[in-house]
């Protein structure tokens, strides 16, 4: 009865066209009418998106559970935990907005990629303990039926950071704090350095921390697809659009203490479609803004940050893009197969990439050679100048390199404490964040996500504490400064 | 519940194919599931089925479950006999073999473990372990790393040690001189690079490993790596050809003057 319908069709339309018109291009032309008539029958069966009035198939629901701005590695894995988490299948509806589905200027995939534990606050070296047992077993964790494995192509060298005499003592103490908490670190002394990895210059070390297990360096691509993979059979659904309002609801309540407190809830997230103006308004339960280096603008659209200054209505979230650039060498006599991520005291840092002899590193430019986010575009320069002099000092094999390429991506720098923003919102009841990590999200990503999903569902962080990473120290100006950032 | 049958193909997805691509993993731009045109009745039903979905997702968790409770640690073992007997218990009950000091290699018979013998070996280090072949993985290496004084390590055809395994091998950089790892089909030349660590090694067999991409340049970049070591695996010249001036001595002519 189908076909008959469709041939009926086809015979109008070919007889429809009038003298003269389209002689030669009549049947393309029918034939796209064809496919139309066969999408819009089939949209009215059970099961897909159907509008009497056009046709939807490219728009998100219309109303969603949970919805996750940002498609990256942190918005994934917060997905992930919350339908891993969530008491009975099926329970919770979440939808990923992602902007850009090539991932063209995403924090993730322009990674260098690499895991560490040797942080300074013992909150990020629990987070990156447990990513690291995640990422080992992840086969396990985002394990779909007939589909092939996952190889995260992870190096287990480990990070080498090296310390100067002022930062020696601070260097010691963070690797106190690291073991307590489980990490495998050891110290060295300039000897040990010398012997252990003879193509180092230690001038100027007085200390070195080698991360012995669970350190090292993955492909994130790799990782996002494994996400998206697994969260697609696990029933979450992806929208291709940007975020572009969010309308919401506020009531005025009075705190214990007789204070006006205006507290704001989230009712719609208008999801404009990309080359259109066309948009989608998505009614939802939850917000999670975990839209890395664009954080502060999904954030001030939420309305947060508008206020007098000094109050918490008035605190904006501190996250914005900050360009960082990374370098691809060729050095014929550099360091061998067992070179860890080598990070100098002057910030620059650098690591091997496959058996070629090629090297991938770079430096955390100053406060004020802060290079303009606007594009993503290298400076060749800054290699030239701030980069290589350091790298050759430190490794004197490096003097005789020929760098092969560049590419530049964002950090979501968090400008109070480089430290990443978890949790609710004070005001915003129902927006979460999970964002402003400063360049180590892709490591934390899965612990944080957990702990965000637990936060989601429970109320409160149920395995890794993490209330120093909460919004509300920026209104009480309680810093949680991380002193270990490459 | 009956077996399933061998066409259904239940079975743990294979191992050895993870390498074939990153890009490849996605759905959407399968290379492997746009050649299948043939697909199974099984797989149309599971993409169909939620239930046929759920049941296969638990057949592979057991596999998984199963492998797990293979690597669990025998804490009372340790505690009562010391962590020599607790290391030799576990191999055994893997179906590897294990050398004691001054003593003959021992293996797992029809009877099982007696724990006789084990009373009198309190004291003696293990000095070699030939896990060849058993269901070893990086939680089940703890009961090895704990063997201080071990000599020769032989983790052949180990279908789940992978790099992050070789990178707790540090633990026996003291006294472990020979290591095999022939035929691992999860080693790649990134976990042999925390080798390194190993400084008392002597023998290092590193042949036949599926994941390597490139086994002559890592055999050279192993043997630079560990300069004392004598390194088995790739024949460094396996992946060149001959060259134009072997193949025709006639055609070579003289070279042309500067």
């Amino acid at each position: 009865m189908l076909r008959r319908a469709l041939r009926l069709r086809l015979g109008q339309c070919l007889s429809g066209r009038g003298l003269g018109t389209y002689r030669g291009g009549s049947t393309l032309d029918c034939d796209g009418k064809v496919s139309k008539i066969k999408k819009k029958i089939q949209s009215i069966f059970p099961g897909r998106a159907w509008s009497p009035l056009y046709d939807t198939s490219h728009l998100p629901p219309e109303r969603s559970d949970v919805v996750i701005v940002g498609g990256g590695v942190l918005g994934l894995s917060v997905a992930y935990w919350l339908k891993r988490l969530e008491k009975q299948q099926g329970a919770i509806q979440v939808l990923v907005v992602e902007r850009d589905h090539t991932y063209a200027r995403a924090s993730t995939v322009l990674s260098v990629g690499g895991i560490r534990q040797q942080f300074s606050l013992p909150e990020n070296v629990q987070l990156s303990l447990f990513s690291a047992e995640f990422l080992r077993n992840i086969n396990e964790y985002l394990a779909v039926v007939d589909d092939p494995p996952l190889d995260l192509q992870f190096n287990p060298s480990g990070y080498l950071l090296l310390a100067s005499e002022e930062g020696a003592a601070i260097m010691e103490r963070n690797v106190k704090i690291q073991r307590q908490e489980g990490a495998k670190v050891c110290l060295m002394s300039p000897e040990q350095l010398q012997k252990k990895f003879p193509w180092i210059n230690t001038e100027g070390v007085a200390l070195a921390s080698y991360g012995l297990e669970n350190e090292g360096w993955f492909d994130p691509w790799c990782l996002l697809q494994g996400l998206r993979r697994k969260l697609q059979s696990m029933g979450v659904l992806f929208c291709q659009g940007e975020v572009t309002r969010f309308i919401s609801s506020s009531s005025h309540m009075e705190t214990a203490s007789g204070e006006q407190v205006t507290l704001k809830r989230i009712h719609e997230v208008h999801v404009k479609m990309d080359h259109s103006q066309e948009f989608q308004p998505v009614e939802c339960a939850l917000v999670v803004n975990a839209a890395g280096a664009w954080s502060g603008q999904i954030a001030e659209l939420a309305g947060i940050g508008t206020g007098p200054p000094g109050t918490m209505q008035g605190t904006k979230l501190p996250v914005e893009p900050r360009k960082r650039y990374v370098y691809l060498w060729h050095c014929p006599q550099g360091p061998g197969l067992e070179a860890p991520l080598v990070a100098d005291p002057s910030g620059a840092y650098f690591r091997r990439e496959g058996l070629g002899n090629n090297y991938l590193g770079s430096c955390s430019p100053t406060e004020e050679e802060e290079p303009d986010p606007g594009n993503l575009e290298v400076d060749y320069d800054f290699f030239q100048e701030k980069v290589w002099p350091r790298l050759a000092q430190r490794v004197p094999a490096f003097e005789t390199l020929k760098v092969r390429s560049a590419w530049a991506g964002y950090y979501d720098y968090n400008t109070f404490d480089q430290n990443g923003v978890v949790g609710p919102h004070p005001l915003v009841i129902n927006m979460y964040f999970a964002t402003g990590f400063s360049g180590h999200g892709l490591q934390q990503a899965p612990a944080v996500g957990r702990a965000v999903a637990e936060m989601m569902l429970e109320g409160h962080f149920q395995t890794i504490n993490l209330s120093p990473f909460l919004f509300g120290r920026f209104y009480f100006g309680e810093k949680a400064q991380e002193h270990c950032i490459l | 519940m009956a077996a399933p049958r061998a066409s259904l193909r239940l079975v743990a997805p294979v191992w050895n194919r993870g390498t074939s691509g990153i890009r490849g993993l996605s759905k959407a731009v399968d290379p492997e599931g746009s050649q299948r045109k043939g697909r199974t009745l099984l797989q149309f039903l599971t993409d169909h089925f939620y239930d046929v979905e759920a049941v296969r997702e638990y057949l592979l968790r057991k596999q998984v479950l199963k492998v797990q409770k293979k690597n669990r640690s025998f804490t009372y073992i340790e505690e009562r006999y010391g962590p020599y007997v607790a290391g030799a218990y576990f191999v055994l009950k893997q179906g590897g073999a294990v050398k004691f000091r001054d003593r003959e290699w021992m293996r797992a018979n029809e009877q099982g473990l007696s724990s006789l013998e084990f009373r009198k070996l309190q004291e003696v280090p293990v000095e070699a372990v030939d896990a060849s072949g058993c269901a070893i993985n990086y939680q089940g290496l703890d009961n090895l790393l704990a063997l201080k004084e071990l000599q020769s390590l032989s983790l052949q055809r180990c279908p789940h040690v992978d790099d992050w395994c070789l990178g707790r091998l540090y633990h026996l950089a003291d006294s472990l001189q020979e290591l095999s790892l022939a035929g691992c089909p999860r080693i790649s030349e990134r976990g042999l690079a925390c080798l390194h660590h190993l400084q008392n090694l002597r023998r290092l067999d590193i042949s036949d490993l599926p994941s390597v991409s490139n086994p002559g340049l890592t055999q050279i970049l192993v043997e630079e790596m560990l300069p004392h070591c004598e390194v088995l695996g790739a024949d460094w010249a396996q992946g060149l050809k001959v060259g134009p001036e072997e193949q025709s001595p006639d055609a070579a002519g003289s070279p042309i003057p500067a």
